[in-house]
């Protein structure tokens, strides 16, 4: 029975929904760690490939990257288990708190705490960006051995964080708007 | 009919609420001040405790929420229902997904646009970490050296040459423990 898909996944998203403070971004380090680099269930381009989905699609990326990811391993009985796992946690968590101690909050020593976890749930996030970045610079369409050229694309991930962060536009537009465009642009590129 | 007010309203938070957790929460705020659930105080306070508690924060939402206003089953319902649609929608796009990566294999438009994607998703990450720099996350001198030291052990494992001591490595860099560690600090630091 441990063997099984569904208790695997169950078991796996259990996990990182314990361990995930912070919400869907924060979940994405724990997410490489358990389903790419432990289990290797897929590879790092495919985890990019379901972060856009995930954000693109309506509803909690959380939850949105469990369907994805269970039903990538497990078909049907994957998505239960991920799915299950990833709303668990929280859900038992806060059933605790509203019920039991409401005023848990204002504790001391639990300010504290949180006041560490804070910056490491930011470098969580950040520094696994170096990995990814290497990642999805390697190409394979294309021939271009220069480094500088396979780096030129970085450009959109620069702009896609500064519409965000600045500009406070919502991801969803940054994704559709990088599909419409490398559409555009290959298209011109292919007449040419 | 309380019941059916609360599923109703999460699934359409659910269905509607594009862009994540933080974007929901102002979408189930509007539900909760239409049919006057809570004061915004007690909306505020769920909030607060949302977002320090593991788990996706619509989740925690929704399930505080739907306790307050209904009780066990309420809180049952919410939760459900906040996760219904992304599972039907997100279903669907998976499929069609894996459907065109196996049709489309190959073609240019396909190939890159998801190239493509993949810098923007590189951006969207970038984005989330650069937004949680601010004041309330980082107060202190200490907050950062925690933040450097964390993202040195994340980053350790990928440039350590060596093959011996890797597992080790790998080891220290995990998440769970890196979070578990921080809050260790953080309790002797601030407490």
């Amino acid at each position: 029975m441990i063997g099984d898909l569904f208790f695997q996944l169950f078991w796996t998203y259990l996990k990182i929904g314990t361990f995930t403070l912070g919400g869907g971004y924060a979940m994405l380090p724990l997410i490489q760690r358990e389903v790419v680099d432990r289990k290797g269930w897929i590879d790092e381009e495919e985890f990019l490939n379901m972060i856009a989905l995930a954000q693109a699609a309506p509803g909690l990326i959380a939850v949105n990257s469990a369907v994805f990811i269970g039903w990538r391993v497990g078909g049907w009985r994957g998505v239960c288990g991920a799915v299950l796992g990833a709303v668990l946690p929280s859900f038992l968590i806060i059933l605790a708190i509203a019920m039991v101690f409401s005023d848990w909050k204002e504790l001391p020593a639990v300010e504290a705490v949180f006041k560490g976890i804070r910056p490491a749930v930011v470098a969580l996030i950040a520094a696994p960006l170096v990995k990814l970045a290497k990642s999805a610079m390697k190409d394979k369409g294309q021939k271009a051995k220069d480094v500088g050229l396979r780096a030129l694309p970085l450009l959109v991930s620069l702009a896609a964080a500064l519409l965000i962060w600045l500009g406070h536009v919502n991801p969803v537009w940054v994704i559709l708007a990088t599909i419409v465009l490398t559409l555009i642009v290959e298209k011109l590129r292919i007449k040419n | 009919m309380l019941y059916l007010q609360l599923f109703i309203s999460f699934f359409k938070i659910g269905l509607f609420g594009f862009g994540g957790g933080l974007a929901i929460l102002s979408l189930i705020e509007l539900e909760v001040e239409q049919y006057g659930w809570m004061s915004q105080q007690e909306f505020v306070d769920i909030v607060a405790v949302s977002q320090v508690t593991p788990g996706p924060i619509g989740i925690n939402c929704a399930t505080y929420v739907g306790y307050t206003v209904a009780g066990f089953w309420g809180s049952v319902l919410a939760t459900a229902a906040i996760v219904l649609p992304s599972l039907i929608i997100m279903l669907s796009i998976c499929r069609a997904y894996f459907w065109l990566n196996k049709r489309f294999t190959g073609n240019v438009y396909f190939e890159q646009t998801l190239r493509m994607l993949r810098f923007t998703v590189i951006g969207l990450i970038a984005s989330a970490a650069l937004i949680l720099i601010k004041p309330t996350t980082f107060i202190d001198t200490a907050s950062w050296i925690i933040f450097a030291l964390v993202a040195f052990f994340t980053i350790l494992p990928q440039v350590t040459k060596e093959k011996k001591v890797l597992p080790i490595v790998n080891l220290f860099s995990h998440p769970i423990l890196l979070i578990v560690l921080a809050g260790i600090a953080g309790y002797l630091i601030y407490a």
